[in-house]
């Protein structure tokens, strides 16, 4: 009897020691994760916080011996220099305005073209959704003299107009992929209700699916606006070195970046660098759910 | 009838653009690859395969495919193994909570900074890096070497290290996308699984390796794909960082940079379409393979 109980009691004493044991490795175990998680961070926010703080620096400073060292003063001078001198204003303006206006179209004739392809059933319905999802897999590169010249030859090289309607088309593929998915999703009934209540097709569509498929069309917005501005290629073929005042921002810096040599003026350099990075990380941390659902959402089903 | 004309109208715009600016161009591409075509003034001539026979005997063309083929290989496998190991933390790594697999503490947080670089701008991280790997001790990781004692590293102008210096910058930006793609495909294993497995006594290895990996194969294999095509394409990074655009002594030049001298500097338009040609083979050719390789029985779950 009393061994008996001496055997119960044994038995959950010993499993407690194995849970502690465990528990111990995974002790060792997690503070290791949690080194290489944090370095990981660092090595992420460490060159964008350095930006900021270069920014503020002066030429010898960014020059001199100690890039790590912190700023001897904060003034704003490079700030305005940056905005002003190097244009990095315009660029701003510049590129606002293209990616305000095409990211608005590319998301209404995206979502315009997806609709029909998802809830109607036409001939040629196949057809057009493959041409729009086969341009996702093509390298731009292969595109890129012939694209030049079809824009020339409509007369729209070094215009915004141009630049624009590149990026809309260019967009349109991920857009209809992705929008023509979630227009599927949607119920029927609702959209079945209003047409008996003698809804056009085309009311249908704006009064009652694009409300509907906000959360669909946000993500996609956002993933178009992030693409469009950080687009590189497309602006340096399409807006030449003679339209330096049409030009987008990341051509804008990228061309600061090769003009400097000794004189440079390297704060003014990084604060443009960081106007270029703050607008997108504000974006990002408000948006941050919807961007990386919308970023993954092509990929896991 | 009323829906045909409400399906045309909703389409005539979308599709117009995109054949215009992305079919065309793409049709076009190929038929320019097969001419000598070299800008406005000379008429293009048809010359057959004489632009592919050329590029066989091309050596930057061949040193531009090699450094495709070495980032083809490691950077993909360096930046999934970095990534997995990240959203094995962040997702599994905190263990069992209320019936629940959590990440380790702040994962939420270390999500969200670690895809930071990713709304950068390609050409701002260029820019950036460059001060990064200035060659002498102004540069910053010099100066944190020099902090050990270590002298400096020509970081981009050393030819055996260019093109791994500029692989780091194309690691560092991605390993965010693909944490939260990998996340995503752990978030959908039912939590059930590493329950009964934890009960079993397996240890982190076994449920990584034996549970999560398999588990998350088929998002594994589309993060693959998207780094292989990436590997094809890192113009941006290359021609901001680079010495000498794609040098030095064209140690880091890849497919795109070329394609994109060899037409708008050299205008060479009908040779530079054939790399691009060239360029589209390879990336369709990766995109087949890799998917036929790593295809795996789907893990009834």
């Amino acid at each position: 009897m009393a061994t008996q109980t001496d055997a119960y009691r044994m038995a959950p004493s010993r499993a407690a020691s194995r849970r502690r044991q465990k528990k111990n490795q995974l002790g060792a175990f997690g503070a290791l994760s949690h080194v290489a998680l944090i370095v990981w961070a660092v090595l992420v926010i460490g060159p964008i916080l350095w930006t900021f703080l270069a920014s503020f620096k002066t030429n010898p400073e960014i020059m001199g011996d100690a890039p790590l060292a912190m700023p001897d003063s904060f003034s704003w001078a490079s700030w305005g220099r940056a905005w002003e001198k190097a244009h990095i204003g315009r660029y701003m303006l510049n590129t606002v305005l293209v990616v305000g206006v095409s990211t608005f179209f590319t998301m209404l004739f995206g979502s315009m073209a997806a609709y029909v392809i998802a809830r109607f059933r036409f001939p040629g319905n196949r057809i057009i959704y493959y041409l729009f999802v086969s341009g996702l897999a093509f390298p731009v590169f292969l595109a890129l003299v012939p694209l030049f010249f079809v824009v020339r030859n409509l007369g729209l090289i070094d215009t915004h107009v141009g630049v624009i309607l590149v990026y809309i088309a260019y967009s349109l593929p991920f857009t209809v992929f992705f929008l023509t998915a979630f227009f599927k999703t949607l119920p029927n009934s609702v959209a079945e209700a209003a047409m008996m209540d003698g809804s056009s097709h085309t009311r249908t569509f704006f009064q009652i699916m694009v409300p509907m498929a906000k959360p669909g069309l946000i993500s996609i917005t956002i993933f178009n606006i992030l693409g469009q501005w950080n687009q590189y290629l497309l602006p340096i073929v399409l807006l030449s070195g003679s339209v330096e005042d049409k030009w987008l921002i990341t051509q804008g810096i990228a061309n600061i970046n090769t003009n400097a040599g000794y004189e440079a003026d390297w704060p003014g350099l990084f604060a443009a660098l960081s106007m270029a990075i703050l607008p997108m990380m504000i974006v990002y941390i408000i948006f941050q759910r919807q961007i990386q659902s919308g970023l993954t959402a092509g990929a896991v089903k | 009838m009323r829906k045909y004309g409400f399906i045309f109208s909703f389409l005539v715009v979308p599709v117009i653009l995109y054949a215009i600016f992305v079919i065309s161009p793409y049709l076009q591409a190929f038929y320019i690859s097969l001419t000598n075509w070299r800008g406005i003034s000379a008429n293009p001539q048809f010359i057959g395969f004489e632009n592919f026979t050329r590029l066989l005997g091309d050596d930057v063309f061949w040193a531009a495919v090699r450094h495709h083929a070495v980032l083809l290989v490691a950077m993909p496998l360096i930046t999934i193994a970095i990534a997995l190991f990240f959203s094995f933390l962040l997702n599994v790594g905190g263990g069992s909570k209320s019936g629940k697999m959590a990440g380790v503490r702040g994962s939420k947080f270390y999500r969200v900074v670690y895809f930071f670089p990713q709304v950068l701008a390609v050409a701002v991280v260029g820019v950036l890096f460059q001060a990064i790997y200035r060659p002498d001790n102004t540069g910053v990781l010099n100066g944190l070497l020099e902090l050990v004692g270590l002298g400096p590293v020509g970081w981009l102008i050393d030819t055996n290290l260019a093109l791994w210096s500029i692989m780091g910058v194309i690691i560092w930006q991605g390993v965010g996308f693909y944490v939260v793609l990998f996340s995503a495909g752990m978030a959908a294993i039912p939590s059930e699984v590493f329950e009964a497995a934890a009960l079993d006594g397996a240890g982190r290895f076994r449920l990584f390796f034996s549970i999560t990996l398999p588990l998350i194969w088929d998002t594994i294999q589309v993060g693959w794909v998207y780094l292989g095509i990436a590997a094809f394409d890192a113009f941006a990074l290359v021609q901001v960082l680079s010495v000498d655009r794609g040098g030095p002594d064209n140690a880091t030049t890849v497919l795109p940079l070329e394609i994109w001298r060899t037409a708008f500097t050299f205008s060479k338009f009908g040779y530079a379409s054939a790399m691009g040609v060239a360029l589209f083979f390879l990336t369709i050719t990766f995109a087949a393979l890799s998917l036929r390789v790593t295809r795996r029985e789907r893990i009834e779950v």
